[in-house]
C-alpha cells in the first residue's frame, strides 16, 4: 500500500470556485433539524418562545448552516466532478470545524460560496487516500458574513 | 434548562455537564431525511459492507451535532458559541430498533467535555474546551475542540 498521488488534472481543481448559492433558512427545518439531532432547546423548537426571545423568532443551532443540511450545493455532484478528474470513488466523511460569526434564524436568505482549499495524497487505513478540504463562507441578507467551514473528506 | 453558566464559575480543568445520547437506525433514517445527506452508507447494508466499514455507521454529523449540543447546553442562552471542530475517528454503529418508537438494548454514547483555557480577548469573556463522544465501549471516536464566550460577573 501506498499514499495516493494527487494528480495533475486534481490539482487545476484547487482554489476553483462552486458557483454561489442563495438560499432561504426555513422555520420549519431548524424544526424538524432540532428534532432530528435530539436537541430540546426551546429557541430552536418553539416559536412562541423564538418569538418571546431577544431574536423575535426561531433561530438555528450552530452548525445547520453547512454542508449538508442548509448548504444550498449537491455535495456528491462536486464528488462525481473529482472522481471524473481522477479521485477514488470512496467517500467518507473526515471532519468539520466552524467558524460561528453572527447567528442565524428564520428567515435569513444566505450566500454560500463553496471552493475546494486543498487535497493531499496519504495513506490510511482506508488505503491509498486523497484528503480533500472543502471551504465555504456563508453570508447573509445584510452582507454579513455569518460562517466559515471547513469540511474534510476523505476518498479512497 | 439549567441556570446560567458564568466566565467566573469555570476554571481550567472544569468538567463540560455531560450529556447522554442514543443513535438508532431510526434516528439514522430521520437525520437523513432533517439533514438531506442521503448517502447509502447510513442505511443501506450492502454499501456499507462494500466500502468497508462492515454495516451501516452513524453519520459523523450527527455526531458533530450531539457535540454542538453539548457545547450550547452548557453556555447557555446567554453563551456563545465562536467555534467548534470535530474529527471523526472510528465508525459507531446505531441500537436496532424493537419497536416503532423504543430501541433495543445497547450501546449508550455520552458527550463530554473539558475546559483547557479560559482568557478575555477583545474584553470576550472566553473558554477552550477539549470535546469528545465516548462510545459504550469506552472509545473516544469523535474529538474535537470548541470555543465559547461565557457572560461575566464582572460586568
Amino acid at each position: 500500500m501506498a499514499a495516493f498521488v494527487v494528480t495533475d488534472s486534481l490539482k487545476l481543481l484547487i482554489g476553483q470556485k462552486e458557483p454561489p448559492i442563495v438560499f432561504k433558512i426555513e422555520e420549519g427545518a431548524i424544526q424538524r433539524y432540532a428534532r432530528a439531532v435530539g436537541d430540546s432547546n426551546p429557541l430552536y423548537n418553539d416559536v412562541e418562545y423564538g418569538a418571546q426571545s431577544k431574536w423575535g423568532r426561531v433561530m438555528a443551532p450552530p452548525g445547520f448552516t453547512g454542508w449538508p443540511v442548509a448548504a444550498g450545493f449537491d455535495i456528491f455532484k462536486l464528488f462525481e466532478k473529482l472522481a471524473k478528474a481522477g479521485a477514488p470513488m470512496g467517500l467518507l466523511d473526515g471532519g468539520v470545524e466552524y467558524d460561528f460569526l453572527a447567528p442565524v434564524g428564520a428567515g435569513d436568505v444566505l450566500i454560500a460560496e463553496i471552493k475546494i482549499a486543498g487535497m493531499e495524497g496519504r495513506e490510511t487505513k482506508m488505503g491509498p487516500t486523497m484528503v480533500t478540504t472543502l471551504e465555504s463562507t456563508y453570508t447573509n441578507q445584510r452582507g454579513a458574513v455569518v460562517l466559515v467551514t471547513r469540511n474534510t473528506f476523505l476518498n479512497f | 434548562m439549567a441556570k446560567q453558566i458564568y466566565y467566573e464559575d469555570v476554571e481550567v480543568g472544569s468538567e463540560v455537564t455531560a450529556l447522554k445520547k442514543i443513535a438508532t437506525t431510526r434516528m439514522l433514517v430521520q437525520y437523513a431525511g432533517a439533514s438531506g445527506d442521503f448517502n447509502p452508507l447510513h442505511y443501506e447494508e450492502d454499501f456499507a459492507k462494500n466500502l468497508g466499514v462492515g454495516k451501516p455507521i452513524v453519520h459523523g454529523l450527527l455526531k458533530r451535532a450531539w457535540l454542538v449540543n453539548l457545547m450550547t447546553d452548557w453556555i447557555g442562552q446567554d453563551g456563545k458559541l465562536k467555534k467548534l471542530s470535530c474529527r471523526y475517528r472510528g465508525m459507531d454503529y446505531p441500537r436496532k430498533m424493537k419497536g416503532f418508537d423504543e430501541p433495543h438494548d445497547g450501546e449508550t454514547w455520552w458527550c463530554k467535555g473539558k475546559v483547557t483555557k479560559k482568557f478575555i480577548e477583545n474584553e470576550a469573556h472566553l473558554v477552550e474546551c477539549e470535546i469528545w463522544v465516548e462510545n459504550g465501549k469506552g472509545e473516544k471516536n469523535t474529538t474535537g475542540g470548541a470555543v465559547a464566550a461565557l457572560p461575566s460577573r464582572a460586568k
